[in-house]
């Protein structure tokens, strides 16, 4: 039989109509089902009734227990009133002096009637509140605690205090009693922030207030950066001070450098240092701690750029004072060494930034100077003692005096290289071991390559052969003795002065150590035999200048007595005109000169002179059987095809008979040029044939051509005594020359 | 034996191996032939039989490149002008050769306008060496030279160093006599004294040479006494217009102006230097040389591109040197800027002469050309270097 809940015939349901279920009931099922359904419905029915006894019993045991409870209530009661009584008056006391407690009064009031039995918390509640209460003494007297400590100068003690109190004000702080007290006392804060901020500001103040006053500015959660600028604009403007001090001394230079470094380290340094420790204190460590990597960062920042813009000035500073010192080099390379240990030191202290680069390329500014001070020392000297040789020259009628030459040969020579030795000395005390410094492989790279060996030295060889070289366009001309003692200077220093010098300067600083040993010829390094090459062509312009000026002024002589002759008109020669004595006195002395300072070089044998003298005979023979000028001139045809091209003007080479050669060359070429621009009578030709034989007669001494000799031809100043005689018979009306046996009487009685 | 000859005097050195008379009359006998060149590098060489000491470019004739060179000898009839033109076809030199009997030929000049006009200064035996000056007009064949004028310079002085042309002004002509210069008209038959000038002082001072000046368009003569320069103005009389005093240690053998840049000139002398100056400075020389071992007998700017200058020497030397500083062309580069520095060097070396060289000539045909002059009659045609002919036409 199914049913549905809440219909009437749900047996258990609410609007249950028994009617309606019986005549269900009674429709739908047989007698059987009938009665077993009637049977069922009391079984149901009689275990629903006990069940209903039961309960009611229950209910009736706890009815009764109820009422002994309250009875019992009823007894408490009356101790309680007691109690309540007592603490309301108390409560009225509070009542009068906060709203607040009354307010939790009244709660707890309510609570106490509601819980009847919760005395105890109440209790233990009250005293809290009185505690509160002493704090809210403590916080309405703190502005007057505060302002007290604040003019005892007790700024920590106020931190504190403030600090104190600050929770629990910002807490309330929009409790209207309150807010006035929070007012004040962060007025009073302000100008407390105010003094510490003055503090910063300050520039009398001592690095530990300092560090004490950035401390409670921290405490009172003053925002880090701004702390951390304000506290570098301070120290900024304290190692401003400091650093125009310095400043003062680079201009004033009163004092050594090692002084100056002392003060820069004193002043300048320590404060830089302290100023890098607090910071580190004070602020990384702080943030740090507070694991605020993006603000260390900043900060880190911040002190970077102050560290190094006031590096950077000082390093500034003491290039300034470098560029201006004139300490010598001990005390120098002493201050810089004291110098870079203390830019070592800051850097350890501050670990952010490398100043030690900067201060390396200071040093070796200062290496480099000094360098270049010696080296124009060392030309000042070079030219002072030049200028002395050139003197005494001027001054020194006789320059056969036996050794002046040597001697103003050493004096430029020897006397120079001994000073630059000496300047080597002295610069090397900038690679000693135990300068600080000196470990730097780039720097002693810097200071020895290109300093010293290449600066210092090569530059002076340079320096030497260029100066040498500009004597030879000066107005007016010096002496042309200088021209010869320069030559030899130059040729000493390329045969040994270079090799000694590059030696020495390449053992002192151990140039080799820099360069791989195979590169050391195509590297930066000027090499021996370049700077020789060079100083030998400084030297071969100046042999070439000598000769030539010597030329020309024997050259003047000459012209002279050619030009002012008339040759058309002349007489019977009886003497060797007295100029050409002159031409032969003024090259012997030349000679002289030369011999002085050069070596014989190959000079001819003096024992084939008169196979000469036949030779020259033979061919004034021909002249005087020919006698007409296109024999003479067939002749000297045939003598130049012989004596294959002979450059008149070959390069001088240095050895005593090629520098006389040289200048004789010269002079008879001018002879021959004179020669040619006049005509002649028979006596003018007779007249040339006398000196030309004098000059044979005496130049041959002088003279050689190793050259020819090898061949076995006539030698050069030969063949140009020959052109010359040619010539004058060629510009002769009437060729006729004079016995050979003659001439020679003449030249001999002369 | 063309060939042969050929051979033995442009390597003289072959020439050890055979017999020296036989050689010598080889010589004699071809001298005057011209030479076939072998080899394009190699000057082209003319030999004259006497010696010689005056060479001029026929200016007139622009077409073809001519030189006029005059002979020395004391036999007074053997004296010759050679007018020797060069046939480009054939790189050969055909001469053509004038009787000058007059006497031997100290200096020489060609007109600027007329292709047969010259001048030339002589002395002859018969006057006792004193030298006169003529005007001489080519005939067309060869012969003897026909005399226009024989100037009146007895007067003056024996001592005639040159006789130039006016360079743009055919009427007008100058001596330049010991110490005096004298400007002639010969514009009309004969021939006028239009002024003189003479230059005084002590110790008897005599001009070395005269020359007109181009860059001026007044008659302005410019002469070379000792070691000092003169410009006279001829319309004054004696009015020195400017002057280089003192310039060289020696005497000053010979100067020229550069043709193209105004105020720029070139002087030598017997110091072996060679000296460009500025005239408005003249202090200190823009360029001062001395690469020439002995005198400087010759020095001329390139008519065209006068960054290369010709010098002479008798250390047997022809130098063409090239300063592209101080030209004209450098100033054209400076207004563009552009300015390449290029160095100032010796371009070309010719030292195929045996003698002194007394003189060298630019070609007034083939700018490329320079003609020079040694004392043994041997004139060589040497060409600028092709590559810088190409670095100054690129």
């Amino acid at each position: 039989m199914d049913i549905k809940p809440g219909s009437p015939y749900d047996i258990n349901g609410a609007c249950f109509n028994a009617e309606m279920y019986v005549k269900k009931v009674l429709k739908e099922s047989n007698l059987k089902q009938v009665i077993d359904h009637e049977r069922e419905i009391h079984q149901d029915i009689q275990s629903l009734h006990s069940d209903m006894q039961t309960l009611v019993y229950e209910n009736y045991n706890k009815f009764i227990l109820a009422t002994d409870t309250i009875g019992k209530m009823k007894n408490d009661f009356k101790s309680l009133e007691e109690d309540m009584e007592m603490l309301l008056s108390k409560m009225d006391e509070i009542t009068h002096t906060s709203e607040i407690i009354t307010s939790n009064l009244h709660a707890s009031d309510n609570i106490l009637r509601k819980l009847l039995y919760a005395n105890r918390d109440e209790i233990s509640k009250l005293s809290e509140t009185h505690t509160l209460l002493k704090r809210l003494q403590f916080v309405y007297t703190l502005p007057t605690t505060l302002n007290k400590l604040l003019t005892k100068r007790d700024y920590e003690q106020v931190v504190q205090e403030y600090l104190h109190a600050q929770r629990v004000l910002t807490q309330y702080g929009n409790q209207e009693s309150l807010k006035g007290i929070l007012n004040d006392c962060n007025n009073i804060v302000n100008e407390l922030m105010k003094i510490l901020y003055s503090h910063l500001r300050d520039k009398d103040i001592t690095g530990k207030e300092l560090t004490k006053s950035v401390n409670l500015l921290l405490q009172l959660d003053e925002p880090v950066l701004s702390l951390c600028k304000e506290f570098l604009l301070h120290s900024k403007n304290r190692l401003f001070e400091s650093l125009n001090v310095l400043e003062l001394q680079v201009e004033n230079l009163n004092q050594d450098m090692i002084e100056f470094i002392d003060l820069g380290s004193d002043t300048f340094f320590s404060q830089l240092c302290m100023v890098i420790a607090s910071f580190n204190d004070m602020f990384i460590e702080n943030l740090s701690k507070n694991d605020e990597n993006e603000e260390i960062e900043i900060s880190i920042n911040q002190l970077n750029m102050f560290v190094e813009e006031n590096m950077i000035r000082y390093l500034e500073i003491v290039q300034c004072y470098i560029d201006k010192n004139t300490s010598d080099t001990a005390i120098l390379v002493r201050a810089l060494d004291r110098f870079y240990r203390k830019i070592q030191a800051i850097g350890k202290l501050f670990s952010y930034k490398d100043f030690t680069l900067n201060a390396l390329e200071i040093i070796s500014s200062a290496a480099r100077r000094q360098t270049k001070l010696h080296l124009a020392m060392l030309k000042a000297h070079f030219h002072d003692k030049l200028a002395t040789v050139r003197q005494s020259l001027v001054s020194l009628q006789k320059l056969n005096d036996n050794g002046f030459a040597t001697e103003s040969l050493a004096s430029l020579t020897s006397d120079v290289i001994e000073k630059v030795k000496g300047i080597l000395q002295d610069i090397s005390a900038f690679l000693e071991p135990e300068v600080s410094f000196s470990t730097n492989h780039a720097l002693r790279k810097s200071i020895s390559v290109d300093n010293v060996r290449e600066g210092l030295v090569v530059g002076f060889l340079h320096y030497l052969s260029s100066a040498a070289r500009s004597y030879t366009i000066c107005v007016p001309c010096p002496p042309a003795f200088l021209f010869l003692i320069m030559t030899k200077m130059c040729l000493e220093y390329q045969m040994s002065g270079i090799g000694h010098l590059l030696q020495l300067v390449d053992e002192t600083y151990e140039i080799n150590k820099y360069f791989e040993i195979k590169n050391k010829n195509s590297s930066q390094l000027s090499s021996e035999v370049e700077l020789a090459s060079d100083m030998h062509s400084a030297a071969q312009d100046l042999v070439n200048y000598y000769v030539r000026v010597e030329g020309l002024s024997i050259s003047q002589m000459l012209k002279k007595s050619v030009e002012t002759r008339d040759w058309l008109h002349s007489l019977e020669p009886r003497t060797v005109r007295a100029v050409m004595k002159r031409v032969v006195e003024e090259i012997t002395s030349v000679d002289s000169q030369v011999g002085e300072l050069f070596e014989e070089g190959m000079r001819t044998d003096r024992s084939s002179d008169s196979s000469r003298r036949t030779q020259m005979s033979r061919h004034i023979r021909a002249w005087s059987s020919g006698g007409t000028a296109t024999n003479t001139q067939t002749f000297s045809a045939i003598n130049r095809l012989f004596s294959e091209r002979i450059d008149i003007f070959s390069p001088v080479q240095f050895s005593r008979v090629s520098i006389t050669t040289g200048i004789i060359k010269i002079s008879l070429k001018t002879l021959l040029e004179c020669v040619r621009l006049r005509t002649f009578n028979r006596y003018g030709l007779q007249q040339v044939q006398v000196d030309i034989h004098y000059l044979q007669l005496y130049l041959w001494r002088f003279v050689s051509d190793e050259k020819s000799f090898k061949l076995n031809i006539i030698s050069l100043v030969h063949l140009l005594l020959d052109e010359i005689l040619s010539s004058s018979v060629h510009r002769c009306l009437n060729p006729v020359l004079m016995e050979p046996s003659v001439v020679e009487i003449i030249c001999e009685r002369g | 034996m063309y060939t042969i000859v050929e051979i033995l005097l442009l390597n003289s050195q072959f020439l050890l191996s055979y017999s020296g008379y036989l050689l010598a009359l080889f010589i004699n006998e071809y001298e005057r032939i011209t030479f076939i060149n072998i080899m394009s590098n190699n000057p082209i060489i003319y030999g004259v039989e006497f010696q010689a000491r005056s060479l001029c470019s026929l200016h007139a004739n622009v077409d073809q490149d001519c030189f006029l060179i005059g002979t020395q000898s004391l036999i007074t009839s053997n004296n010759q002008v050679h007018l020797v033109t060069l046939q480009e076809e054939t790189n050969t030199l055909s001469p053509q050769i004038y009787e000058h009997s007059s006497g031997e030929i100290w200096s020489l000049a060609s007109s600027p306008t007329d292709k047969r006009l010259i001048s030339t200064c002589y002395a002859s035996i018969e006057r006792d060496c004193e030298k006169r000056t003529a005007l001489w007009r080519l005939p067309e064949d060869d012969g003897q030279l026909e005399n226009v004028i024989t100037f009146p310079s007895e007067k003056y002085g024996t001592d005639v160093k040159v006789t130039t042309f006016h360079p743009t002004n055919d009427a007008y002509m100058c001596s330049v006599i010991d110490n005096n210069l004298v400007m002639w008209d010969v514009s009309e038959s004969g021939v006028k004294i239009v002024c003189t000038a003479v230059l005084d002082g002590k110790g008897q001072p005599r001009f070395t040479t005269g020359k007109w000046n181009p860059q001026s368009v007044n008659l302005q003569f410019v002469t070379a006494d000792d070691c000092n320069i003169k410009a006279w103005d001829l319309r004054s009389q004696t009015k020195i217009a400017w002057s280089l005093d003192g310039v060289h240690t020696q005497i000053i053998r010979d100067f020229d102006f550069n043709p193209n840049r105004h105020y720029y000139m070139a002087t030598c002398g017997d110091d072996g230097y060679s000296k460009f100056w500025d005239i408005r400075n003249s202090s200190k020389p823009v360029i001062s040389r001395a690469d020439h071992s002995h005198w400087i007998w010759s020095i001329r700017y390139n008519p065209v591109h006068d960054e290369l200058i010709g010098t002479a020497s008798s250390d047997g030397q022809v130098l063409i040197t090239r300063l592209a500083g101080i030209s004209s062309a450098a100033i054209e580069n400076e207004d563009l800027k552009t300015k390449i520095s290029i160095e100032d060097k010796i371009v070309a070396t010719c030292d195929q002469h045996e003698d002194s060289v007394y003189c060298v000539e630019w070609s007034s045909g083939d700018a490329w050309i320079l003609a020079s002059l040694s004392y043994d009659g041997r004139l060589l045609l040497n060409k600028v270097p092709k590559d810088e002919q190409l670095r100054i036409l690129l």
